[in-house]
């Protein structure tokens, strides 16, 4: 039998909370040390009483004992990122990065998983991102041209933490260079709101697309086997408007309710990218007990 | 005597009553003629602020680059404004080459809960010498305290004033009394409304906020706004001259501005339609006007239940994309009735 992947998760925030519950839950990935700054932070003093060893030294503990795990969640903030990235890169450490950086190459695993075992450093995008890019990839898939997309997320206020708040502009950059990227539009653009209703409204996305003739006949099968792909690793993940032509464009919308893990179900754009990550982690994992 | 700030979102909020199809000729005979009446303020750009010409909103004719070139063009003592909500525009693409243009005001907006999310455009813009500030949008939704607090977010950001968006026309003078009461007093800097006219309140709303220790007011030519449009400047302006308040505005400019406004910048002066009130009344924001008759007429849907439907799922500014969803869910349960 083999055995399960050492991982260590950096940072001790929400998505780094929401990541160490999905990795206890997973049967291929175990967390070898949960690694926060302030010994004091909730989500420290959480991981502890779930039994797992936990540090306040950050990188620096990787640093200490850089036998300690195979894979690196880091899921601080993008200017910590870019020091960790040099860090990790030296002790040959495989990293999923959780925050915009975007050192390394962007993945969707229902589009390119596969770049998880060419790449050292992957970059999960944003929550938006993730939601809505396999959408628009199918839209591109069916199109010979896109002249045009769109995506506009919704979530809840309460699921958006100081760091999203104050990295608005960041999310959008992300996002659109994301869509340019695995779509080929050269024309993207991103709308995040945050509505504060009570109770909390569930993540929810539109995707919209400006083509020359749409296609609706072959997009519509392309995007349900896309959304199986999705769902098979974001469980919540559901198709709510499929492919309709209205205004001049293609429309659709999906929402995500979250698993529940750390947060609340309604917090579905934190879940959707960190069940991303886990299902890139969870490949490699898989792909590097084959190996053995 | 008592002088209140006038800036007039003729041209940005106004975007929205003409799907957001502005001319250049037409920005520049307004921004003459409010240059030439002593409008303070002119805002000018897409009716959700920078960066907002999208599918979700509509596209804009003019790039928000060519319309603030033609603005700045055509005002030399009125000051150029521009909005912009975070989320959809960002420093580095938006901002700064709008300041780059030459505006002179920021106005940044948030939901009112939102605050914090105004943080760095607000003190980008402070750090670039501009006059930056805060807009609460969907005031309705909130409480005194609330809205307290968020302006003191922006208070601490360098806004220099907060400005309450009835952005649905949803408040009554009673609210707006007792919100301006306690900002007033409390904030350290001055407090201002931008209203909506959805259930005809929108001069005796601003009149409720003056009279509560407010000092900056939005007025729009004829009204020219989202849905049932905005405080209409020319009624505004001489009703503040005879309650004792000074504008610094010309009486017989701003007239002539409106009508000017009226014939060459819109297709028909607003008025308070069956949707605008009902809008009004759901705390819809004004701007879902225009798409949901249209969505409702493809789903065969009755515009009002679409929009009371809204209302419940307390939908927010922006969230236009909502609009198909509700109109699809109604006309499946109709379906299901029948």
């Amino acid at each position: 039998m083999s055995e399960k992947m050492k991982v260590v998760i950096l940072g001790s925030g929400n998505i780094g909370s929401d990541l160490l519950s999905k990795v206890l839950k997973s049967s291929l990935l175990e967390c070898r040390l949960f690694i926060g700054r302030n010994e004091e932070s909730p989500g420290l003093q959480r991981a502890r009483e779930l039994g797992v060893n936990v540090s306040f030294a950050g990188i620096q503990a990787i640093i200490n004992d850089p036998d300690i795990c195979d894979l690196v969640f880091d899921a601080t903030s993008a200017t910590e990122h870019i020091k960790h990235d040099a860090i990790l890169r030296q002790i040959g450490k495989q990293v999923i990065d959780m925050t915009p950086a975007r050192v390394g190459k962007m993945v969707i695993p229902a589009i390119n998983l596969e770049e998880v075992f060419r790449e050292k450093n992957i970059n999960m995008v944003s929550c938006g991102g993730q939601a809505a890019i396999p959408l628009a990839y199918a839209v591109a898939q069916t199109h010979p041209r896109v002249d045009y997309l769109e995506v506009v997320s919704s979530i809840s206020s309460s699921s958006a933490g100081p760091a999203t708040r104050s990295n608005l502009d960041e999310y959008i950059n992300t996002t659109e260079n994301a869509m340019r990227f695995f779509t080929g539009c050269s024309r993207a653009k991103t709308i995040l709101i945050l509505n504060p209703a009570a109770p909390p409204i569930e993540m929810q996305t539109t995707i919209s697309a400006i083509v020359p003739e749409a296609n609706l006949e072959q997009l519509g099968p392309v995007v349900d086997k896309l959304v199986n792909e999705i769902k098979r690793y974001v469980p919540g993940y559901q198709l709510l408007v499929p492919p309709l032509y209205e205004y001049n464009r293609i429309v659709m919308m999906v929402k995500v309710t979250g698993s529940g893990d750390y947060l609340p179900p309604y917090a579905g754009n934190l879940d959707i990218i960190n069940c991303a990550a886990i299902a890139a982690a969870e490949a490699y994992a898989k792909k590097g007990n084959r190996a053995e | 005597m008592k002088h209140v700030l006038i800036s007039d979102p003729t041209l940005r909020d106004g975007s929205h009553a003409v799907q957001h199809q502005i001319s250049k000729l037409q920005i520049m005979a307004y921004c003459c003629a409010a240059d030439a009446a002593g409008i303070p303020i002119v805002e000018v750009g897409h009716g959700n602020g920078l960066a907002a010409s999208s599918l979700q909103l509509g596209f804009s004719l003019l790039s928000d680059a060519e319309m603030l070139e033609i603005a700045r063009e055509n005002l030399r003592a009125s000051h150029l404004g521009v909005f912009i909500i975070p989320g959809f525009g960002t420093i580095k693409r938006d901002l700064m080459p709008a300041i780059e243009l030459g505006i002179d005001v920021v106005r940044v907006g948030s939901h009112c809960t939102e605050a914090d999310t105004t943080a760095r455009h607000l003190s980008y813009a402070r750090e670039k010498g501009k006059k930056a500030f805060g807009n609460l949008m969907m005031s309705h939704m909130a409480d005194t305290k609330t809205l307290l607090a968020e302006s003191r977010k922006m208070q601490s950001y360098g806004a220099e004033g907060v400005v309450l968006m009835d952005s649905a026309g949803a408040l009554l003078p009673s609210d707006v009394k007792k919100h301006f009461e306690v900002l007033s007093q409390e904030l350290e800097i001055p407090v201002g409304l931008h209203a909506h006219n959805n259930l005809g309140l929108a001069v005796a709303n601003s009149i409720a906020a003056v009279e509560a220790g407010g000092t900056i007011l939005d007025g729009t030519a004829r009204g020219f706004g989202a849905g049932a449009g905005n405080t209409q400047l020319e009624v505004l302006v001489p009703v503040l001259a005879k309650m004792g308040y000074e504008t610094n505005i010309d009486l017989y400019k701003v007239l002539d501005l409106s009508d000017l406004a009226e014939k060459q910048v819109m297709k028909a002066a607003p008025v308070v339609r069956s949707g605008s009130i009902v809008s009004g009344l759901a705390g819809v924001v004004s701007t879902f006007s225009n798409h949901v008759s249209r969505i409702s007429a493809q789903y065969g849907v009755d515009p009002r239940d679409v929009l009371f439907e809204l209302g419940k799922r307390k939908v927010v500014a922006g969230q236009e994309d909502m609009i198909i969803e509700a109109a699809m869910i109604l006309a499946q349960s109709r379906k299901q009735l029948v």
